[in-house]
């Protein structure tokens, strides 16, 4: 699996950083425009997938290793369950905003306001897109050495 | 409306081709059709976050398919289907769509909100004191972050849960083992 024709792989590294700047761009403008963690997260996995498509998986894993993707997985939900316990010690109950109640109200429709929704939206993206990386690196490890018949035929011969 | 029910009858025709077809390839695209029609149609109803929502997770589940037909050699749906599974599927079928009726008709008219018809519905709420109670110009953010976010939590564990089974099953290690002891 050494990826596809020079073509792809040229227009691979010219695309790829701005899908990843999209991706950016959704997760922090998520309580502006449309858009937000999940969406913003499954673009930033989306553009791993090109490369992942393009240049082959062992390309990829050498940018962002499989222990690294599972890392910054644990790391997502970890503080979006952190943002919610603050809530609980700061504000008085589970997931309250207490950052646009008490501490940094900010102005609407600037990119800082709105308390604790951009940490949440920060948290959801990383968590959703190095999961659905880790997923899809899985399959494609699933789908190379495994195809009915051919793998069982080898045994015996 | 005219646009609505094209879209309607091209995800039929789209549905009905990927179940009726041989190739599994051509399933495959035929479902990725269903779900670009979905995202025009949610954009045609002025809903742009799920709009980008789905056509981003149809792009992503499109690659994942098309990669898991394409490295397999069985491509060709074969076999008859059997009598007994096609009435029961047509009576579960005929049976959420009279629930689908009785349901439908207890909502509100094609594009107004719910709470012209319930007053004190919590849509009210949102959608006239989102913005002062949480700051976030994006209602459906401050929605599903703020005044629902034990629902996105669900979700993230949902999630979380799902790719730590998935990484434990499909890891090279597991593969290896499992091959030798097929083997």
């Amino acid at each position: 699996m050494k990826g596809m024709t020079v073509i792809v792989k040229t227009i691979t590294s010219w695309v790829k950083i701005l899908i990843f700047l999209f991706g950016i761009y959704i997760i922090l403008f998520g309580h502006l425009t449309p858009g937000g963690g999940f969406a913003g997260g499954v673009i930033l996995a989306s553009s791993y997938i090109l490369i992942m498509l393009a240049y082959g998986r062992d390309f990829v894993e050498e940018n962002l290793s499989l222990p690294a993707a599972s890392r910054i997985d644990c790391l997502g939900a970890f503080s979006f369950a952190m943002i919610a316990i603050l809530g609980l010690v700061f504000g008085g109950s589970f997931f309250v905003n207490f950052l646009f109640q008490k501490y940094l109200p900010g102005q609407p429709l600037n990119l800082v306001s709105a308390g604790t929704i951009p940490l949440s939206n920060i948290a959801i993206g990383l968590k959703v897109g190095a999961s659905l990386f880790l997923v899809i690196v899985s399959l494609s490890i699933c789908c190379k050495d495994f195809r009915p018949g051919t793998s069982v035929n080898k045994k015996k011969e | 409306m005219i646009i609505f029910y094209c879209l309607l009858i091209f995800m039929l025709i789209a549905a009905i081709v990927a179940v009726e077809t041989e190739k599994l390839l051509s399933s495959v695209i035929c479902i990725g059709a269903i779900g670009f029609g979905a995202s025009l149609m949610f954009l045609f109803l002025r809903a742009p976050d799920i709009a980008i929502t789905q056509i981003v997770v149809e792009v992503l589940g499109l690659i994942i398919l098309i990669r898991a037909t394409i490295s397999r050699d069985l491509t060709f749906i074969t076999g008859d289907r059997e009598f007994f599974e096609v009435v029961v599927s047509v009576v579960i079928v005929f049976v959420i769509f009279l629930a689908g009726i009785q349901v439908l008709q207890t909502l509100p008219d094609f594009g107004s909100p719910i709470f012209a018809q319930v007053a004190d519905a919590p849509s009210n709420t949102y959608v006239s004191r989102g913005l002062g109670k949480t700051g976030a110009a994006n209602l459906v953010t401050s929605v599903i972050l703020d005044f629902r976010a034990y629902d996105t939590l669900g979700e993230a564990t949902v999630l979380f849960t799902s790719i730590i089974g998935a990484t434990v099953i499909l890891r090279k290690k597991c593969r290896k083992k499992m091959e030798e002891t097929t083997g």
